[in-house]
């Protein structure tokens, strides 16, 4: 098997509160493979972006920090370097270069005063020594392939004169400037309408298999997991509570926690049937618990129809529960 | 004899701008759009950015005028109405906001903002006053300690919870619930979805909920509109929506929902292009500049919704040629 991309060990991230430090991500463990996707999925709070920042490097500064753990990415070099502990101008190298984001809000990574173009154009300038027209043609290469029409006028408009599935479109053409190793994807489609959510998740995939890039998908929605991604961890107040292959996780969720989500998310054309019946939607009870205040132990078992005395004793490890599924529950081997 | 509509929407149409001085076009939010809702029934408005949906559900309360176009409250017409008969008449009506961070006073407790509008109706004593807003509380399922804390002391579940309870507190007869659940994470989301259910069936609440996601509406609504640019595409019960959908956009739409099963992916219909600008939709069928079932004559005239089944009206000009899912395209 191929050296992953990223490797992360042990990542431990915390934040300064009103003078508290809280653990946003805790006992992370994932890594990458080149040309695979693997996606962090969970609710609000559940660290997945902040796992996600970590990575990139764009922690709150003073406020959120990396307190343990490694975090080893291959670049173009084809060395693994440890991205903890790396000064901030090492860290704009890679960024945009050998790693590059693509954000939920396109309007955040494109600058309202500079042309489509010259923002695509502008980190192959920057990393890859091109000059300027060099980069200005391979800009508009690179609305060509993100799927814009007419990208040659598109590259001389300004952001605003797009829509927001074309900025969404030109913002991974800018992340795929300089063709790298890894995309880390934060919500994308999120913002999105879903007939275009459709398009670019289908847009993504297809660049990804052109291109053999790995890419770190992180998303809220179960449903946008199972079209895009090969591996899946699920995350739950800070931790990993589930990961595996997307279609093992899927048919065969190991964690109360996951196969109360799955259950949650509306199917089209099973909820006629629950009305019929009057039965209510499945949901899981209680609230996502806060960061401030974790149950001890499992901080799922609140609210899970499993739990028992000793599951709020101690956080329960990643149980290998066969074929690289892992579960953090201590009665998966019954559930 | 049928009985008449509790909330009767006729030919209701709502332009933004193009007044005045200034030089912005015209924007077209919606365009001719009738329905009915019979009292205790709840209809979903379906549909993406700029299809109306929101438009609609603020015209039928009044809080925006409709630019023409009635809309009728238990027979008494609501837009020809002056200001202080439909104050009045807005006890009857409430409406639940998308975003329950934005729509909660941060200096209000919650007893305060429950109470908000009983006072402005001048309804009872403020001891009765109190009485309904502890017993609205009680009906979202909201510990009674509720009523003397703030906003900020609450998840965004128990928030929009409050934004329930503030409309119920008015005991009224219909409700717009414009994006109830969009805010919330997915485990929140059924709740909520069950407790207006429950509260609607129990209280024989009419309901106009608005969504973009035709998965969450599926359970609440007895009856599903789809709309696009403004128009209503197709109209249909629930059940008969998500198991005989005839119109392109509405295939479009239910094939374009990421579903959390592995591989379904590779069978889904991709819609190709973006959705026009309201302020410059096509002609004829607004959705034909996307529709893979496109022909010249789309462009020609502006298709009437046509029955295409018990209670299911479709507008497309090739309803007939379309009757099965499996159409090829033109």
């Amino acid at each position: 098997m191929n050296a992953p991309v990223l490797d992360i060990r042990d990542l431990r991230t915390v934040f300064r509160v009103g003078g508290r430090e809280l653990t946003a991500v805790a006992d992370l463990d994932l890594s990458i493979a080149p040309g695979e996707t693997v996606a962090l999925v969970g609710e609000s709070g559940s660290g997945k972006s902040v796992t996600s920042l970590s990575v990139m490097g764009l922690l709150p500064r003073k406020v959120g920090r990396i307190d343990n753990g490694t975090i080893a990415f291959r670049g173009k070099s084809g060395a693994a370097r440890d991205l903890v502990g790396m000064t901030p101008e090492a860290l704009r190298q890679l960024r945009g270069n050998d790693m590059a984001m693509v954000f939920q809000e396109p309007m955040t990574s494109l600058n309202p005063v500079y042309t489509v173009g010259e923002q695509i154009a502008e980190p192959m300038r920057i990393h890859l020594g091109r000059s300027r027209a060099q980069a200005a043609a391979a800009a508009v290469q690179l609305l060509a392939d993100v799927g814009i029409p007419d990208p040659a006028r598109r590259a001389r408009q300004f952001p605003h004169e797009l829509s927001g599935g074309m900025r969404q479109r030109a913002t991974i053409a800018m992340a795929l400037a300089c063709d790298p190793k890894l995309l880390i994807a934060d919500e994308p489609t999120t913002a999105l309408d879903v007939t275009i959510q459709a398009q670019i998740l289908d847009l993504l995939a297809k660049l990804q298999a052109e291109r053999g890039m790995a890419m770190l998908f992180v998303t809220h929605n179960l449903g946008v997991v199972a079209e895009i991604a090969d591996r899946v961890a699920v995350m739950y107040a800070g931790r990993i509570v589930e990961t595996g292959t997307v279609d093992e996780v899927f048919d065969h969720p190991r964690h109360p926690y996951t196969q109360g989500l799955l259950r949650s998310v509306p199917r089209l054309g099973q909820a006629t049937a629950l009305k019929r019946a009057g039965t209510p939607l499945p949901t899981i009870a209680g609230a996502v618990p806060s960061l401030a205040n974790l149950p001890r132990g499992c901080a799922f078992a609140p609210r899970c129809p499993y739990a028992i005395d000793a599951c709020t004793v101690a956080v329960p490890p990643l149980a290998d529960t066969g074929g690289g599924h892992g579960s953090r529950c201590i009665r998966w081997p019954e559930i | 004899m049928t009985e008449q509509p509790f909330l009767s929407v006729s030919n209701l149409t709502k332009h933004f701008g193009g007044s005045g001085f200034s030089r912005a076009p015209v924007v077209r939010a919606v365009e001719d759009v009738s329905f009915d809702v019979p009292r205790g029934k709840v209809v979903g408005l379906v549909g993406e950015s700029g299809s109306g949906k929101t438009t609609i559900g603020r015209s039928v309360l009044r809080l925006i005028d409709p630019t023409s176009g009635t809309v009728r409250l238990d027979g008494v017409d609501l837009t020809a109405m002056s200001a202080r008969d439909l104050r009045r008449q807005r006890a009857k009506m409430q409406y639940i906001f998308q975003d329950p961070f934005a729509s909660l006073s941060p200096r209000m407790t919650i007893g305060q903002i429950l109470m908000e509008g009983l006072g402005i109706q001048g309804t009872g004593t403020r001891r009765d006053r109190e009485d309904r807003a502890r017993a609205a509380l009680k009906a979202v399922e909201l510990p009674a300690d509720a009523f003397d804390r703030y906003a900020h002391e609450f998840s965004g579940g128990q928030r929009q919870r409050i934004g329930i309870a503030r409309a119920l507190a008015l005991e009224p007869q219909l409700i717009v619930a414009d994006e109830p659940v969009s805010a919330l994470d997915v485990s929140i989301q059924a709740q909520i979805v069950n407790l207006l259910r429950d509260l609607q069936t129990r209280l024989g609440l009419t309901m106009l909920f608005i969504s973009h996601d035709l998965a969450v509406v599926e359970y609440i609504c007895d009856t599903v509109i789809v709309l696009y640019l403004g128009r209503i595409m197709e109209i249909a019960p629930a059940a008969e929506l998500y198991a005989n959908p005839r119109h392109p956009y509405t295939r479009a739409l239910l094939s374009a929902i990421p579903e959390p099963v592995p591989g379904r992916a590779s069978r889904r219909q991709i819609l190709t292009g973006d959705i026009p600008s309201p302020s410059n939709p096509p002609s004829g069928c607004v959705f034909r500049t996307r529709c893979p079932h496109a022909i010249d004559a789309c462009a020609q005239v502006v298709p009437p919704l046509e029955a295409v089944g018990r209670d299911h009206r479709s507008a497309c000009i090739r309803n007939h040629e379309l009757e099965t899912a499996e159409a090829v395209p033109a």
